[in-house]
């Protein structure tokens, strides 16, 4: 009897931790909390691949991938405490957070572990000299400011003089970020910016409404995550703003977002970096080996939407890292550093996504040890209420590098002096 | 004269703020008036509400994710829907059961002690009822439709439109919560003057112990008073998540009540909606006004501030009992 219970208790702790030669991805995700809904999708997403790729492939290099849950309810200290947690043997970190991103950049440094933050966190960090530890590629929010008026100027024959843009955003670093970018590109283009902010977790914005009635602005840009999301989208519906003039950042399109306006958000659109729905061939084997076995996360029912697909999409890039890594190190059971090294070599061309199952699902991403961010390229999508999905309604569109390249750099060169870092040479 | 216009706007639409407000601060005023216990629990409250009407109303079954989890099934919905009137009522009963819960399983086991040991066992059942929610009904953003009108009310618009040469907004949702929120209030104002159990509830409010001694039951009248703050929190949770979806961020409309209470007391329904209304104007109003010379965002904040001015010169609040202790 005891025999049986010690061999149980070590059975059960076998299992608890990863086997040494494992890859540990980490996935330090909130299912609860005021932003739970949109954080389960995502790392509903993000373990399903890995599952898929272990059930399908044995792993990567025939390492299997253990991805160990911590969960941080988009709160910045348990995130940091997840890391510290989960971070023995770990090979990369994405915290879906920027506060959480802010806290670990300079964690990551120390000891040495590749930070990935695909559409959110510190900006600058595509400065790879500087950030040695961090990757956002394929974009960031600058990117995202870019894009999205580089598509207005498309609706307007290249003319934005005179237009008058508003930023709706969550009053936070976060919220804040594309401010500077969008002053910028106003700048040049000739569109004056109204900045709106709103309280965190923005359940009531009829302030902000009714400024935006009476300003009558030609477009909307809005920089928000959670509640604030559905409430603009309700509340722009409700003064009849044309949704099909109001632009969310990726993080402000999700289905989510949507569909308790309803009807009222017909139109509406948002800036993403990953395709949306099934239309995948990746999916057939998603659902052969993940799905149908009973071995997604959380049962699958959030397969295919716009914050799954991100999840999913992040773990695509980590896992492409991962095997350029094995390819340029040799080895199967990669170190973190062989990981950055496989990270700044990263090439996922339009090819490789095909072979993958997921053709034109995201930009090509071509990172180097001076360039983390990749291209920047990002499309919109718009949403359709009747047939409650989203629709690419353009291709991916490059940023606008000679706004945004100074910008990297000023900021960039802050965070050295700050710190007292030496660049590292990329050359 | 444009700026008149805009500020009267303003100015309307801070009163219908403030009885969305006041709708969240009832159901704290009730609970506190009739066991002296600040409610940590109330938006926990208005969400559990929300989340089991919409469950029901979708004809969802409870605990899916877990049943299917532990047994490997694939249950969702029962594949019928719930009239949201029938789903109300059955979901006003959820909320009748959880009061008889909360009254056997925690207050009656505190009875006599310190209020702060009350307000933490509150404190306690909002993360308790909140996981509860999430187990039962999943974390996803639920769309609530009632079939309350939302969006511009036309006929306000072209009203001022043809008056002032400016079509005023007014959301038909508010204007529903408005003629709800005075329905609630006449009938809760009612409740308490002309009917036994009402008497009743103002008695054990007014001193527990004689209340006792002329043979009211505490424990009825706590689980009746925990009953209606119940169907004020379903309420309130219908209002505010038929506007963002049902998720969890509706539990944090407590923090809108909180300026509203400090303000209009702790112990007064009329209280309640006049600090609502209070801070709702006074909120946009500042905000139209100075929001733009300090970079605006000013809302949350300033509901406090406002608030505090007023604890300054009536501690109590405007309408809350002022206490005196001899010494």
């Amino acid at each position: 009897m005891k025999l049986k219970f010690a061999s149980l208790v070590a059975g059960a702790v076998m299992a608890a931790a990863p086997a040494m030669a494992d890859l540990i991805v980490p996935n330090l995700s909130y299912r609860t909390g005021p932003y739970g809904a949109n954080g389960t999708q995502y790392a509903d997403g993000f373990n399903d691949y890995f599952t898929l790729l272990n059930e399908r492939d044995g792993g990567i290099g025939g390492e299997k991938i253990q991805v160990p849950e911590c969960e941080t309810a988009y709160n910045t200290e348990k995130g940091v405490e997840c890391y510290e947690a989960t971070k023995e043997g770990a090979l990369v970190f994405n915290p879906l957070s920027t506060g959480i991103t802010y806290q670990l950049i300079p964690k990551v440094s120390v000891d040495k572990k590749v930070l990935y933050t695909p559409g959110y966190g510190r900006t600058s960090a595509k400065d790879g000299a500087v950030f040695e530890w961090v990757f956002n590629a394929p974009a960031n929010y600058w990117d995202g400011a870019s894009v999205a008026i580089k598509y207005l100027l498309d609706q307007n024959g290249g003319d934005l003089n005179g237009k008058k843009v508003a930023l709706v955003y969550h009053n936070s670093a976060y919220g804040k970020e594309p401010i500077r970018t969008l002053q910028e590109l106003g700048k040049k283009h000739g569109f004056t910016l109204t900045e709106i902010p709103v309280e965190a977790p923005g359940q009531e914005q009829k302030s902000q409404w009714l400024q935006i009635r009476r300003d009558k602005p030609d477009y909307v840009l809005m920089w928000g995550w959670g509640v604030m999301n559905q409430v603009a989208i309700q509340e722009a519906a409700n003064i009849r703003f044309p949704m099909e003039n109001f632009i969310g950042i990726w993080w402000a399109g999700s289905e989510l977002d949507v569909l308790p306006a309803g009807d009222g958000a017909n139109g509406y659109k948002s800036l993403t970096f990953n395709g949306v729905g099934m239309d995948y061939p990746l999916y057939d084997d998603l659902k052969t080996h993940v799905i149908d076995p009973g071995k997604a996360s959380q049962g699958g029912e959030h397969v295919g939407s716009a914050v799954y697909s991100r999840g999913m999409y992040a773990a695509v890039v980590i896992a492409e890292a991962i095997r350029k890594a094995q390819e340029l190190s040799g080895t199967s059971a990669i170190s973190p550093e062989q990981l950055r090294d496989g990270f700044e070599q990263l090439d996922i061309t339009p090819e490789r996504l095909v072979e993958i199952g997921l053709p034109d699902f995201g930009p090509e991403i071509k990172l180097s040890c001076a360039n983390h961010g990749g291209s920047g390229m990002a499309r919109l999508q718009q949403w359709d209420a009747a047939a409650k999905k989203w629709n690419l309604i353009t291709e991916f569109t490059e940023p606008d590098a000679e706004v945004l390249a100074p910008l990297i750099a000023e900021d960039a060169a802050a965070y050295t002096a700050e710190n007292n870092i030496t660049p590292r040479a990329c050359d | 004269m444009d700026q008149l216009l805009y500020a009267s706007e303003v100015f309307i639409n801070g009163l219908m703020t403030g009885v969305m407000y006041s709708l969240v601060a009832l159901g704290f005023v009730l609970i506190y008036k009739a066991s002296g216990v600040f409610n940590y629990a109330q938006g926990v409250m208005a969400l559990f509400a929300a989340l089991t009407l919409v469950g029901i109303m979708n004809g969802q079954v409870p605990f899916a994710h877990l049943i299917n989890a532990m047994f490997g099934t694939h249950l969702d919905k029962f594949g019928w829907t719930v009239p949201a009137v029938l789903a109300i009522v059955l979901t006003a009963g959820v909320m009748v059961l959880l009061a008889i819960l909360i009254e056997k399983l925690v207050l009656k086991h505190l009875v006599g002690q310190e209020p702060i040991i009350l307000f933490m066992a509150t404190i306690g059942l909002a993360y308790f009822l909140e996981g509860l929610g999430d187990v039962m009904w999943g974390a996803d953003i639920k769309t609530l439709d009632v079939g309350l009108p939302q969006g511009i009310s036309d006929t306000v618009e072209q009203l001022t439109d043809s008056w002032f040469g400016y079509g005023f907004f007014i959301d038909r949702l508010d204007i529903w919560a408005t003629i709800i929120a005075a329905l609630l209030v006449t009938a809760l104002v009612a409740f308490a003057q002309y009917t036994k159990q009402g008497r009743a509830m103002r008695a054990v409010a007014d001193d527990h112990q004689a209340a006792l001694s002329v043979g009211i039951s505490l424990q009825f009248i706590w689980i009746m008073v925990w009953s209606i703050a119940g169907f004020v929190a379903l309420v309130a949770g219908i209002m505010w998540g038929t506007k963002s979806g049902v998720q969890f961020s509706l539990s944090l409309i407590a923090l809108k009540a909180l300026p509203v209470l400090m303000l209009g007391g702790f112990t007064s329904i009329p209280g309640a909606i006049v600090g609502g209304l209070i801070i709702g104007v006074g909120e946009k109003m500042f905000e139209f006004w100075i929001g733009p010379m300090v970079g605006g965002a000013t809302e949350n904040w300033f509901a406090y501030v406002l608030a505090l001015i007023f604890l300054v010169f009536r501690p109590q609040g405007l309408f809350g009992e002022r206490i005196i202790e001899r010494v």
